[in-house]
């Protein structure tokens, strides 16, 4: 099984984590996966295929995507001024970028929904301007975007400060424009972090829920997020459905983790054959 | 110019986007002076929920700080077959949505779930009760402290140990003189993340507790309790506590990483 080691303990470490990962996480998920499978395929396509599912599907898919468009552009925006930028503020900007992961997600959602609220600081001027962003669909995706922010920021800018100027100052030497250097030079070399960050911020998204359900309003067919409706099923004793429901959203899951890996992989050979 | 430009769109999003809701919860949770604030602290529902909250954080933490003790020592220290398979298993739970984490528990400890028969013919509770939110934050959290270690512990290898080994020392005697070392302030970094989302968990423990008001009401919990009341201060009030954990989680962070030596400086940043 394993090579030989002079380093004791591997049958006790190995034990307590195979042990600890088998009650505490692997238990639980076959159990689930068990009981969406107990429920036979033409129920399960019912429940699925139901239209306060389906919309709630698309929902929560369209304004992860939504977010995650937001973030991709702010984001790479924000890696950027830190890694490249020297200003005043520099270290609180670096620190704010960490309160998305350090605040808990209902404390998250209650100040958005604050903020946004017909009256609130934000809310009351864009109601003026004919924008509602409270109990609309808008308000699930800025919620979204708030809570996975830093996955983009913090995937990129540790790329782009590897990056070092000088590559930019030789292109420059040579000829290229600003903009020639941005999509020849800079942009291909930090596009797969890019990319694994966007699809870590996405996958975050997906599975969202406190900083959701405070802003959404949660109307059936309208603002109801997958994950609420899961919630909303196990509360009506409908185990089958809530069952059901949250398998769909694994399955998002580990999707969204294989798509993560393979570009992160395709990350590490474009980084290889740059050496 | 284009510098310019960048950083004043960079920094005028920031402060409208991160920074506005602290802003609001110090000002919401106040405005009634700092006097009228700590009163209702010692409201019974919101000391009680602080209560809860700690006492999670208390048996969570030191528990995934073994786990990742253990899982990173397994996965650094020793070439075996299943390695990047049990890796992959230790960030999982990462991936997946609290929601499903809590709704897969009631699967297992429910009264419908696969001991649910058992733990009623010897009456224990679970669900619904405190032992679930203990389990369902380890769920979450499980992958906090050894995602901290392992990429540490690679990079220092085996060399140590197996000379502390060939000298003559026992394997706790190892473990705790030349690994645990080496590895303190990561397990620091990593035991602070974890507190900080045992203490702020909400969907997962929002499945799986019931929301019994007085009983299994964790401080996100009695925010949410608290909104639908239309108790506002009351809730900015429970969530500026909750904003004092993520501000003093963000400072220590910063601290370990300019102190923490070369163990977290190489790259402290990542997530």
């Amino acid at each position: 099984m394993r090579q030989r080691s002079v380093i004791p303990g591997f049958g006790l470490a190995l034990g307590t984590t195979v042990l600890y990962l088998g009650a505490i996480v692997l238990l639980p998920l076959c159990a689930l996966v068990l009981k969406a499978s107990d429920i036979g395929a033409a129920q399960l396509w019912t429940i699925l295929s139901a239209p306060r599912t389906l919309s709630a599907i698309r929902v929560t898919v369209g304004m992860a995507l939504a977010a995650t468009v937001f973030n991709a552009v702010y984001g790479l925006l924000l890696a950027w001024v830190l890694a490249r930028y020297r200003f005043p503020g520099k270290r609180l900007l670096d620190a704010l970028v960490d309160v998305p992961f350090a605040l808990p997600t209902a404390v998250a959602g209650l100040a958005l929904t604050a903020l946004f609220a017909k009256n609130g600081w934000f809310g009351a001027p864009l109601d003026a301007i004919g924008i509602p962003v409270s109990y609309t669909p808008l308000g699930i995706a800025i919620a979204m975007a708030f809570t996975s922010v830093p996955f983009v920021v913090r995937t990129v800018q540790p790329v782009i400060e590897d990056l070092g100027a000088d590559v930019e100052e030789a292109s420059r030497s040579l000829g290229a424009s600003d903009f020639q250097i941005l999509r020849r030079v800079i942009f291909p070399a930090i596009f797969p972090a890019f990319l694994a960050g966007c699809s870590l911020a996405f996958a975050r998204c997906l599975g969202e829920f406190g900083a959701v359900i405070f802003i959404a309003g949660n109307q059936p067919g309208k603002t109801e997020i997958v994950a609420l409706l899961a919630f909303i099923r196990l509360e009506e004793y409908n185990y089958g459905a809530a069952a059901a429901i949250a398998v769909v959203m694994l399955a998002m899951a580990f999707t969204m983790l294989i798509v993560t890996n393979l570009i992160q992989s395709w990350h590490l050979r474009y980084v290889g054959r740059g050496d | 110019m284009i510098r310019r430009t960048l950083l004043a769109i960079v920094l005028v999003v920031t402060a409208f986007f991160l920074l506005a809701p602290l802003v609001l919860i110090f000002v919401s949770a106040l405005s009634q002076g700092v006097g009228l604030f700590f009163k209702n602290l010692t409201d019974p529902a919101i000391a009680y929920a602080i209560w809860l909250t700690l006492l999670t954080a208390l048996i969570v933490v030191p528990i995934n700080i073994l786990f990742g003790l253990a899982a990173a020592w397994t996965v650094t220290k020793f070439e075996f077959r299943g390695r990047t398979l049990l890796i992959a298993l230790i960030e999982l739970p990462y991936s997946i949505s609290p929601i499903v984490a809590g709704v897969a528990y009631l699967f297992v400890y429910g009264t419908q779930g696969l001991f649910g028969p058992l733990l009623e013919a010897w009456d224990i509770k679970v669900m619904f009760a405190l032992p679930a939110i203990f389990l369902a934050s380890m769920f979450v959290t499980a992958p906090f402290v050894a995602r901290e270690l392992i990429p540490l512990m690679q990079v220092q290898g085996t060399d140590e140990e197996e000379a502390a080994v060939t000298l003559g020392a026992s394997g706790l005697a190892t473990f705790m003189r030349v690994t645990l070392p080496n590895v303190k302030w990561a397990v620091v970094y990593g035991a602070i993340l974890c507190n900080a989302r045992v203490m702020g968990e909400f969907g997962a423990v929002s499945v799986v507790s019931g929301n019994i008001r007085g009983v299994t009401t964790t401080l996100p919990l009695q925010i949410e309790l608290l909104f639908h009341d239309y108790n506002i201060v009351g809730a900015f009030t429970a969530s500026l506590v909750l904003v004092g954990v993520a501000l003093l989680t963000i400072a220590l962070k910063l601290v370990l990483e300019r102190f923490g030596g070369a163990e977290l400086g190489a790259d402290g940043r990542r997530h």
